[in-house]
């Protein structure tokens, strides 16, 4: 007996809705051997790691704050990609993206009219698609592979960042340390409830639903699709795929640098080093995860905060080291693409006999 | 018979209540928030042992709890809120980073205590603390001088922030001290803890002729690097000798436990209040790993140093002391105060290398 995929003469509607499903119980049971391997309680940890952020209103609260980001940025990268076009410097915008939204609180922190804080969105996602027309340009014209000159200009813009924090803009009360001054109240986004919670993660939501809109009921949405799926055909329409590689990264980076702009004027009120724990690249991930659906995007991303904020969790209330929650991330990941797979194919038991009978 | 009972009953009471003011607190939790993961055998290590001192000290009178490689960007506040609304009594926060986050979960949790580690900024509830690490930095310069031929040390340096600069300072007073020609050699990675570029620059610097490596990243790479290349060094954060038997002379090390234990003290006797803490030899929070790999002589006059800087008879930064740019830093006998340590952002005379600014 063995057994073998076969290609499907059409994708299995069915398979779309249980193959997530699927890879969900997959982690969970292996999820559940490993910790009994470690010496926890499989019923306990998993509880830990993905109920009990659930069942507070901080703990929720701090979920929307963590995927809000991934969301925003995951939702431009998928117009990206879904045209074809490879934007993998999401990072880089999203650093930017900070550091121009920074400008008013830090270089004019006299200004604290009611119009400060839109500047500051606006410029954020100047900023960011700045940066992305780097890579926008470098492909258009010279014909440049956007992977590299994106994902290299991450680097680029985390040392201005760094040269800037550290240098020019120090907080000059701050004893030399390397970060900005705190930002002003007016310059901090608006909050809800006693929590983190900002404005920045609701209109991460909105944006979702509009991309999904522009997506799917709109002649751009169509024209994207077209170009990604077949760029010759696109060309017969009429499209210009140059022009929409100039629309994807100009769309991604400004959505990456107003995911940075809101990450400082929202969470952190002040420039430092570090100010993303790698948001940029984990979207790439939630972007996939959703399969590039912008409805999608937003459950993936809750996973993906919720196996961040679990695996943080499970180290409080069982001491498990958070080697755990990179564990989880990467077993989630596996087993959803290996589901996918039963989309487009079937799995056949073959009996040996037969299959001896096919070979004579 | 029911008039005993109750005369009993209310003895236990009483015992009961006085048992409880005998102590405070029947049972403290505490929680910290490390950068790094425990076991990078640098930083984030130190302070678990010192974590690790407190439940051995206090047993069951004690719980403990860390969360470990906490960015130092939006999720600081998250890690800090949650230890916080788990019962916490007592945040230790171990790295400048999680200061003005911690400072922001100390505003909404007023009844818990919060301790800060290399910051400035204090409130009721928030204590902060550190270690004149600088001060071992000075005994390192003496050996360094000593053992170099070539009169060069190689210095792997990680941000030219106050902390660093101050003790390339103080190793640089230390090998003035011995040979007042002494020179470094200056290489900044940018990082805390990257073993190749520390490696990387160790490499560069043998080859550029240094013959002693000094490091202040957390790593053991530099200090391998010089035992494959038949040189000496110093350990950094934690005692490095099973990574270099040959070529670790002595190391820095980080020392918590002895402050952790008196701070979760305080706090089971109620006597906990908002401090600034910046201990070195005396307070016992620098340590020196033993001296290996170096002659008798040596050995001694670095004990002998060790225990002036501990007695306050020898101090590290005292006049006269001239800046790189000429200027007067220090004038003859005078001694440079906190304020001026903490925020120093220049090198003395004799340094070549330039600050990034």
């Amino acid at each position: 007996m063995r057994l073998e995929l076969v290609k499907r003469q059409e994708h299995s509607r069915l398979m779309v809705v249980v193959s997530p499903i699927l890879a969900i119980t997959l982690t969970v049971i292996l999820g559940g051997g490993i910790f009994a391997l470690y010496g926890v309680s499989p019923l306990e940890g998993l509880y830990a790691f993905f109920i009990e952020p659930l069942n507070s209103y901080w703990s929720l609260e701090e979920l929307l704050v963590k995927a809000g980001p991934l969301i925003l940025i995951a939702v431009g990268l998928c117009v990206c990609f879904l045209s074809n076009t490879w934007n993998i410097g999401a990072e880089g915008q999203f650093t930017i993206g900070a550091i121009f939204g920074s400008i008013i609180p830090i270089l004019y922190p006299e200004w604290t009219s009611g119009f400060a804080l839109p500047a500051m969105i606006l410029m954020g996602a100047i900023g960011g698609m700045l940066w992305a027309s780097i890579p926008a340009l470098l492909k258009t014209r010279f014909g440049t592979n956007e992977i590299l000159s994106s994902l290299m200009l991450v680097y680029v813009a985390q040392y201005l960042l760094d040269y800037l924090v550290r240098g020019p803009w120090r907080d000059p009360d701050g004893f030399n340390f390397p970060e900005s001054r705190i930002f002003d109240s007016a310059h901090v986004l608006p909050k809800f409830g006693d929590g983190r919670l900002h404005l920045g993660v609701l209109i991460a939501i909105v944006v979702a639903i509009l991309i999904w809109f522009l997506l799917s009921k709109t002649l751009k949405g169509f024209e994207i699709k077209v170009l990604g799926q077949s760029p010759r055909a696109g060309r017969f329409a009429g499209f210009s795929s140059n022009r929409m590689v100039w629309f994807g990264f100009l769309l991604s980076g400004a959505f990456a640098g107003l995911a940075g702009v809101f990450e400082v004027s929202g969470s952190i009120e002040q420039l430092t080093p570090v100010i993303s724990p790698g948001y940029g690249f984990t979207a790439i991930i939630v972007a996939f995860l959703g399969r590039l659906n912008p409805i999608a995007i937003i459950f993936a991303g809750l996973l993906l905060g919720l196996s961040y904020i679990g695996g943080e969790a499970a180290q409080v209330s069982l001491g498990i080291s958070n080697k755990m929650t990179n564990v989880f991330q990467g077993m989630l990941l596996f087993f959803v693409l290996a589901c996918d797979i039963l989309i487009h194919y079937r799995v056949r038991l073959v009996n040996p006999r037969e299959a001896g009978n096919d070979v004579a | 018979m029911r008039t005993l009972l109750k005369l009993a009953t209310a003895a236990a009471i009483s015992l009961g209540v006085s048992a409880g003011m005998a102590l405070a607190k029947d049972k403290v939790k505490v929680g910290f928030i490390y950068v790094g993961p425990v076991s990078d055998h640098g930083w984030s290590y130190q302070h678990d042992q010192g974590r690790k001192a407190i439940e051995e000290h206090f047993g069951d009178l004690v719980e403990t709890t860390y969360i470990e490689s906490v960015s130092e960007g939006p999720d600081a506040e998250r890690a800090i809120e949650r230890l916080a609304r788990s019962g916490h009594d007592l945040i230790f926060t171990t790295s400048f980073g999680f200061m003005n986050p911690t400072i922001k979960v100390a505003k909404k949790y007023p009844k818990i205590k919060f301790e800060h580690a290399t910051g400035y900024k204090r409130a009721k509830n928030v204590s902060t603390y550190g270690s004149r690490f600088y001060e071992g930095r000075y005994v390192l310069g003496q050996m360094a001088a000593q053992i170099s031929k070539s009169g060069t040390a190689g210095y792997i340096g990680s941000f030219a922030i106050p902390e660093v600069v101050r003790g390339m300072n103080a190793f640089m007073l230390g090998a003035q001290s011995v040979n007042p020609e002494f020179k470094i050699k200056t290489v900044w990675v940018n990082s805390w803890y990257d073993p190749g570029r520390e490696a990387d620059a160790a490499k560069a610097l043998i080859d550029q002729g240094v013959d002693i490596m000094v490091q202040h990243t957390d790593s053991p790479a530099p200090l391998q690097v010089a035992q494959e290349r038949g040189i000496k060094g110093f350990g950094q954060a934690s005692d490095m000798i099973k990574f270099a038997r040959e070529a670790q002379t002595t190391a820095i090390v980080d020392y918590w436990d002895a402050y952790y234990i008196a701070r979760v003290r305080a706090v089971l006797d109620d006597t906990w209040s908002s401090t600034d803490t910046w201990g070195g030899f005396d307070k016992e929070m620098v340590h020196l790993a033993p001296f290996t790999n170096v002659s008798q002589e040596v050995a001694v006059k670095s004990s002998q140093t060790r225990d002036a800087i501990q007695s306050g008879q020898l101090q590290v930064f005292q006049g006269p002391i001239i800046k790189q740019d000429g200027t007067v830093f220090l004038k003859e006998g005078e001694i440079a105060s906190d304020k001026q340590l903490l925020g120093m952002n220049f090198f003395i005379k004799g340094i070549d290398d330039k600050l990034p600014e």
